[in-house]
C-alpha cells in the first residue's frame, strides 16, 4: 500500500517538473501523428457544412452513405498504416481484394461449399497470402515495394485466369440468396441498430421511403467494422508489447533485432494483416453486391496508403497512427461522396486527392523533423 | 574458483584462409575497466562480435565467473551478464525514451492472455534510471532523436546495466562525441565500474581510454600485443603501439624523400 502511494508521489512530483513548459498540452497534442488528418477532417466537414448544408448530405441517408464509403477505405487504410508504422509496403491489397472475392464466390457458386466455409476459406488464403509475403520480404531482404508489386500482378492475374477456366466468365453473381440462415455471413452483411432508424423514421425525424420504412436503414456493417479495427489496432499500438514492437522494427530494424525483438515475426504479422483486411473488405462488398469482380479493388492500396500517409504515417516506418489512417479514410470518403453534393465537378476528386497527399506528406515532414530535433 | 569475471584464454577466429584473430587473452575483474586499443582493421570488430556471442571462436576458451562457456547466440551472451552496446546503440530515434529504454523487455500487467505494457511503470524506471546518471529527462515519453549524442550513449549503457549486465562491452562509445559529450559517457562507464561490473571499452582514442582504464591490450592486426597495467605504461607508448609507430615515422622518411625528390 505504502509503495503504491509513493508511486502516485512520484508520478505526480515527476509531472510538476517546473522545468516542463506550459505549453507542453499543446506541444504535446502537435507530438501525435493524426493530428493533421483530424484538422484536416475538421475542415472538410466544415466546407460540405457551408457549401452543401442544406442538400441532404447530412441526413442519415447521407451521412450514412459516406460513412460506408468512408469505413471502406478505412478498413484497409488502418491494416496498411499498421504495416508502414513497421516499416513496409503492402501494395497487393487492390489485388488481393478481388482474390477473396472470387474465393467466397466461386465455393460457393460453382462447388456447393455453404457460405461461411467459402468465408473461412478466403480468410484462410488471405493469411497464406500475407505470410508469404511476409516471408519473402523478410528473407530476401528485397524492398517490400518491389516484393509485393509482383504479388500486385500475380494475385490479380490467378485471380482473373482462375476464374474464367472455372466460370467462363469474369464475374460470379447469384451469393445474395446464399445470406440468409447462414451462421457467419451475417457478420459481413448486417445493418444494425435498425430498430432505432425504424424508430427514428416513425417519428418523422429522418427520411422515409413511400412505403413509409427509412430511407437509411441500418448502420452499414463496414462502419462497424471499421470502427472496430481502428479500436483494436490503437489499443495494440499504444497499449501492448506488440506495438513498441511494431514501431521499432519500423523505426530501426538493425537496433530493434540487436535488443530482441522478433523483427521477422513482426512483420510477417503485419503483411497477414493487410491481407486479411483486404478479405474483410472484400466479404463485405462482395455479401453487399451478391457478386464478386475479379477486378474488385483495383488500385485501392494506393488509396489505403494514400490514408495512412494523410493520417500521419511516414514512408520510412517507424511512425504514424491507426486513429489517424481513420480519419485519413474519412477524409477521402467524406469528400468523394460530397462532391456530388455541390456545383463541383466529379471530376476533380482526383485533383484534390493528390493534392490532399501532397500537403500531408510535407506537413508530416515537417513535424517529424519537429519530433526528433536536437535541443 | 578464480578471481576473474570473465576470462578469454587464447581465443583465435579464423575466416576461410583469413586470420582475424590469435592467441588473443583478456581476462577481467569485478570493477575493471579494460581498454582495447587497436587501428582500423586490427581485429576489433571481430573481438567484439566474439564477446557479443555472434561469432563462434575457432580456439580458445571463454569462462564466464569460473565456468566455462560457449555462446551459441548474442542471446546465450546476454543472458551469460555480457551486454554489448554497438555504436548504433540500438535505439530508435523516433520513439520515446521509455519505449526505447524498455524495447523487446517491455514489462507488462494485467491477467494472462490479456496483458498489456505497463507504460506507467515503464516511465517512472526510464526517469528514475536516467536522473541516476544525471541525466535529467524532463519527458520520458519525448523521443529520442530530441537527445544529445552522450545522452543517447549513456541511455544505452544505462539500459543495458538495468537488464542485467555484468560485463559491458562498449564499441567506440565517444567515437561521435564531442570533448565534453564524451566526458560525460567517460564519467558514466567509471561509476558503472564501481559498482561492480567489468567494462571492455573499445576504442582508437587513447585520450579517451587512457583517464579511465585499468589496464590496456592493444590489438594490432588479428594479435594481442600484450595487455598493460596501467602502472606499467604510457599514454605516449600505448599510441605508438596501436598506431604502428614504426609505420608514421617511415611515412616521415617517405615524405622527406619525396619532398626533396620533387625540388630537385
Amino acid at each position: 500500500m505504502s509503495t503504491k502511494s509513493k508511486s502516485i508521489k512520484n508520478k505526480t512530483d515527476f509531472n510538476q517538473d517546473e522545468r516542463l513548459k506550459k505549453v507542453s498540452k499543446l506541444r504535446l497534442l502537435l507530438n501525435r501523428p493524426e493530428l493533421g488528418a483530424l484538422g484536416g477532417a475538421i475542415l472538410v466537414f466544415i466546407f460540405f457544412g457551408i457549401v452543401a448544408g442544406d442538400t441532404g448530405m447530412f441526413s442519415a441517408y447521407g451521412v450514412l452513405n459516406f460513412l460506408d464509403v468512408s469505413a471502406n477505405l478505412g478498413i484497409i487504410a488502418i491494416a496498411a498504416a499498421m504495416l508502414m508504422i513497421g516499416g513496409e509496403f503492402d501494395l497487393s491489397i487492390g489485388s488481393m481484394i478481388g482474390f477473396a472475392g472470387i474465393c467466397i464466390a466461386i465455393p460457393a457458386i460453382y462447388w456447393g461449399w455453404p457460405l461461411w466455409m467459402s468465408i473461412i476459406f478466403a480468410f484462410s488464403m488471405a493469411v497464406l497470402v500475407g505470410y508469404f509475403n511476409g516471408i519473402l520480404v523478410v528473407r530476401t531482404g528485397l524492398p517490400s515495394f518491389i516484393v509485393t508489386l509482383a504479388m500486385l500482378f500475380i494475385l490479380r492475374g490467378v485471380t482473373l485466369a482462375l476464374t474464367r477456366l472455372i466460370t467462363g466468365r469474369t464475374q460470379v453473381p447469384g451469393l445474395r440468396v446464399l445470406i440468409e440462415d447462414d451462421p457467419l455471413a451475417w457478420i459481413f452483411a448486417t445493418d444494425t441498430f435498425k430498430v432505432v432508424f425504424t424508430w427514428l423514421g416513425s417519428m418523422n425525424l429522418i427520411a422515409l421511403r413511400t412505403d413509409g420504412t427509412p430511407l437509411a436503414t441500418g448502420i452499414p456493417p463496414s462502419v462497424i467494422w471499421f470502427i472496430f479495427l481502428a479500436i483494436i489496432s490503437t489499443w495494440i499500438l499504444m497499449k501492448t508489447r506488440y506495438g513498441n514492437w511494431i514501431f521499432a522494427s519500423g523505426g530501426d530494424k538493425n537496433g530493434a533485432n540487436n535488443v530482441g525483438v522478433p523483427v521477422g515475426r513482426v512483420k510477417i504479422g503485419l503483411f497477414i494483416g493487410t491481407a486479411v483486411a483486404a478479405t474483410i473488405f472484400a466479404t463485405i462488398q462482395v455479401l453487399d453486391a451478391g457478386s464478386a469482380d475479379t477486378m474488385r479493388g483495383t488500385l485501392k492500396e494506393l488509396e489505403a496508403i494514400a490514408a495512412a500517409v494523410v493520417g500521419g504515417c511516414l514512408l520510412t516506418g517507424g511512425y504514424g497512427s491507426a486513429i489517424g489512417a481513420a480519419f485519413g479514410a474519412l477524409i477521402f470518403g467524406t469528400v468523394s461522396m460530397g462532391i456530388f453534393y455541390t456545383d463541383v465537378d466529379t471530376d476533380w476528386f482526383k485533383v484534390f486527392l493528390g493534392a490532399m497527399m501532397l500537403i500531408a506528406v510535407i506537413f508530416n515532414n515537417y513535424i517529424r523533423r519537429k519530433v526528433t530535433e536536437s535541443k | 574458483m578464480s578471481d576473474y569475471l570473465i576470462e578469454f584464454n587464447n581465443i583465435s577466429k579464423f575466416f576461410g584462409k583469413v586470420i582475424a584473430l590469435k592467441d588473443v587473452t583478456m581476462r577481467l575483474k569485478k570493477g575493471e575497466i579494460m581498454c582495447l586499443l587497436g587501428d582500423n582493421g586490427a581485429g576489433k570488430s571481430t573481438l567484439i562480435k566474439t564477446l557479443a556471442g555472434v561469432h563462434k571462436p575457432d580456439e580458445g576458451v571463454i569462462i564466464v565467473e569460473g565456468k566455462k562457456t560457449i555462446f551459441d547466440s548474442p542471446k546465450d551472451a546476454l543472458d551469460m551478464g555480457i551486454a554489448t552496446v554497438y555504436q548504433d546503440l540500438a535505439l530508435v530515434s523516433l520513439m520515446s525514451v521509455t519505449r526505447n529504454f524498455f524495447m523487446g523487455r517491455e514489462p507488462m500487467k494485467g491477467p494472462p492472455f490479456f496483458k498489456i505494457f505497463d507504460i506507467d511503470k515503464a516511465n517512472k524506471i526510464a526517469a528514475e534510471r536516467m536522473g541516476q546518471i544525471g541525466i535529467d529527462v524532463r519527458d520520458p515519453s519525448q523521443a529520442v532523436g530530441t537527445m544529445s549524442g552522450g545522452e543517447r550513449q549513456c541511455l544505452a549503457i544505462s539500459r543495458a546495466i538495468y537488464f542485467g549486465a555484468k560485463v559491458l562491452v562498449l564499441d567506440e562509445p565517444t567515437s561521435a562525441l564531442g570533448v565534453h559529450q564524451a566526458s560525460v559517457v567517460l564519467k558514466y562507464i567509471v561509476k558503472a565500474a564501481s559498482q561492480g561490473l567489468a567494462v571492455i571499452l573499445i576504442t582508437h582514442n587513447v585520450h579517451h581510454a587512457y583517464p579511465v582504464g585499468n589496464s590496456f591490450t592493444v590489438l594490432n592486426r588479428g594479435k594481442s600485443l600484450g595487455t598493460y597495467a596501467k602502472s606499467d605504461i604510457s599514454r605516449e607508448k600505448l599510441l605508438s603501439m596501436m598506431a604502428g609507430g614504426e609505420e608514421l615515422n617511415k611515412l616521415e622518411v617517405e615524405l622527406k624523400e619525396m619532398d626533396r625528390l620533387s625540388k630537385s
